[in-house]
């Protein structure tokens, strides 16, 4: 991964009153698989507008390799786009889709069959030029959309939660073939998703977006273990969020316990927001524990147990394979490295 | 039983919408003049339709004004159309609702109305304010038909177009109008229907002697006339013919799609 291919600098977006996007900041690398993740409204779809095209910022640049690209159309960038609704031509059978793109640059004819051919081979549709688009199911109408997008060669990818509409099974199955198409490629996925296990499994990178802002940046197993604050917490995966108040570096105290834990540099007697992930709770016999709860509720969830364990004023959410009965005293217990301390944000 | 009665139920139907239709096909081929006697199979009246000048006259104008009132009304009423899809909700509203307004008018007030600007314009009544008239009365049908292809497009189909390099004309020639095609179709048709049934309209907005078949029909001394019948039944074979057209290739369409 190397340089920047797209730099976001300063773009500010209103539609009407409503400001949805606030000074925002962002580079891509080139080859880099980034995912923009955020609940809808956040204001992800209109980034990746700005980047197409099909939206022009109220102010910022939009740099391609150094160069802003602001005022160009989206029809004179070398981007191509996967839309969120199945957007193919209803009117066209699946091979004039995919070639409509390389008939606006006027190729040659064996030309395009090669490359339509060669696409739909990529996307694993072959032999499907004659069908027209709704005699598919929705699956294989987002694969022709990829195919049509990806004959064009473009340098940058951009897919506006292309997998939205599809079942989980189909979606999961999805997420690899997407995976691997990158790693085909080598060419840089600029991905939307409000869904974080998609984000999670594909990216290289997630910018995790609320109210037009960046809360982090980072790698999908950084955003996962070290979220910065409560909104990143919240969104990546479920987690136990409760007030703590730091000691002095590696000693926090929280449910009336005080803990030992590997984060520091916080002032003397801080309150800050302790996380901790449901399958990082142990439960151990009474004695044992470091907190005592009592089991209120159990949850069958496939793989694990979802317990709820009751302790003070606190109902802490546990993950276990092993299942407690309600009512049942346990003891619960913390390793200091899944303790994870973040600042108060207001 | 209640089958039965059901089976009846439809054909007496049927017996209701085409009995004057069938009636008036049979009496093109009668050999008498008269309306209520049968004297025989003849050509006649068709030989006479085709001899009669008067009638062929009516015949092309009808068809002329029709064929090019339809044309005109078409492409000003989709070009509308488009505006208006694009334009804001206030605007776009309005205009929708000045555009029903003329649908609603009696033909007696579009038609004085429309003769008396021609006049304070001192244009001189004949084929051409005939022409003007019918694509006026026109253009809301057609935009009434296409208005609704646009709604149901896909937005992103046409920003899918300009994502692949189309310019916005490409995008809107390849990709929007074929889309919407059958609403512009059917508003062509629509059109084309309006045109030869008019009479109110046509009858203020025509002078120098251009007359359509509705025209001269209704304002004929001797009443109506056994060639009459012909040209009624050859005009009701053409839209048999268009509407079997359109259903064939329509059904041939939707094979080829699902193999």
């Amino acid at each position: 991964m190397g340089n920047h291919i797209i730099d976001l600098q300063g773009i500010c977006k209103s539609f009407g009153d409503t400001k949805v996007l606030k000074d925002f900041n962002l580079y891509i690398r080139e080859n880099e698989f980034i995912t923009l993740l955020g609940p809808s409204g956040c204001g992800k779809t209109t980034i990746l507008r700005i980047i197409g095209g099909f939206e022009q910022p109220d102010e910022g640049r939009v740099l391609y390799r150094g160069e802003d690209i602001v005022n160009v159309p989206p029809n004179k960038r070398n981007f191509n786009t996967v839309f969120q609704k199945y957007s193919l031509f209803p009117h066209m059978n699946i091979f004039e889709n995919v070639a409509f793109g390389l008939r606006i640059q006027k190729m040659q004819e064996s030309e395009i069959r090669k490359k339509v051919m060669h696409a739909l081979e990529i996307v694993n549709l072959p032999g499907f030029e004659k069908r027209y688009p709704d005699s598919l199911s929705g699956g294989q109408q987002q694969r022709i959309a990829i195919a049509r997008a990806i004959v064009c060669e473009p340098e940058v990818l951009l897919f506006d939660e292309p997998l939205g509409a599809l079942d989980l099974k189909l979606r999961q199955g999805m997420q690899h073939e997407l995976k691997k198409l990158r790693e085909e490629l080598g060419i840089t996925f600029i991905y939307v998703t409000h869904d974080q296990e998609e984000a999670l499994t594909m990216s290289d990178t997630i910018v995790v977006m609320s109210n037009g802002e960046i809360q982090q940046i980072g790698n999908p197993v950084d955003i996962y273990n070290e979220p910065q604050n409560r909104f990143v917490a919240r969104f990546i995966g479920e987690s136990n969020i409760v007030d703590g108040i730091m000691h002095e570096d590696f000693r926090v105290r929280f449910s009336e316990h005080e803990f030992t834990c590997v984060d520091g540099g916080f002032a003397k007697e801080e309150e800050v927001d302790v996380v901790i992930r449901p399958e990082d709770i142990k439960i151990v016999s009474p004695e044992d524990g470091m907190l005592r709860g009592v089991v209120k509720n159990v949850y069958f969830k496939g793989v694990h147990y979802e317990m709820v364990v009751s302790s003070g004023n606190t109902d802490w959410l546990v993950q276990s394979t092993l299942m407690e009965e309600k009512g049942k005293t346990v003891g619960l217990s913390i390793y200091p490295n899944d303790i994870h301390i973040m600042k108060k944000c207001n | 039983m209640m089958k039965f009665f059901k089976k009846i139920y439809f054909y007496l139907i049927l017996l209701f919408l085409y009995a004057p239709i069938l009636t008036l096909v049979v009496f093109s081929f009668n050999e008498a003049k008269s309306r209520g006697k049968w004297g025989g199979f003849s050509l006649r009246w068709y030989k006479e339709l085709f001899q009669n000048a008067e009638i062929m006259d009516a015949l092309l104008s009808t068809v002329l004004v029709a064929l090019l009132a339809a044309l005109i009304s078409t492409v000003i009423g989709t070009i509308s159309a488009l505006a208006l899809h694009k334009s804001g909700t206030f605007f776009r509203k309005t205009m929708i609702n000045l555009t029903y307004l003329p649908m609603m008018n009696s033909d007696i007030v579009t038609g004085v109305s429309l003769m008396l600007l021609f006049s304070f314009l001192h244009f001189e009544l004949g084929f051409v304010t005939l022409l003007l008239s019918h694509i006026t009365f026109c253009i809301p049908y057609v935009i009434l038909s296409v208005m609704p292809k646009l709604y149901g497009l896909n937005p992103s189909v046409y920003e899918a177009a300009l994502d692949l390099g189309a310019s916005p004309l490409q995008a809107y020639r390849k990709i929007v109008l074929p889309d919407i095609l059958p609403g512009i179709i059917s508003g062509f048709l629509i059109s084309i229907t309006l045109s030869i049934d008019d009479f109110v309209i046509s009858f203020f907005n025509t002078g120098n002697g251009v007359k359509n078949i509705s025209i001269l029909v209704y304002t004929s001394k001797t009443g109506v006339k056994p060639e009459n019948y012909a040209l009624s039944s050859i005009m009701f074979g053409a839209v048999l013919i268009l509407l079997l057209i359109i259903n064939i290739k329509e059904k041939k369409k939707a094979t080829e799609g699902n193999y």
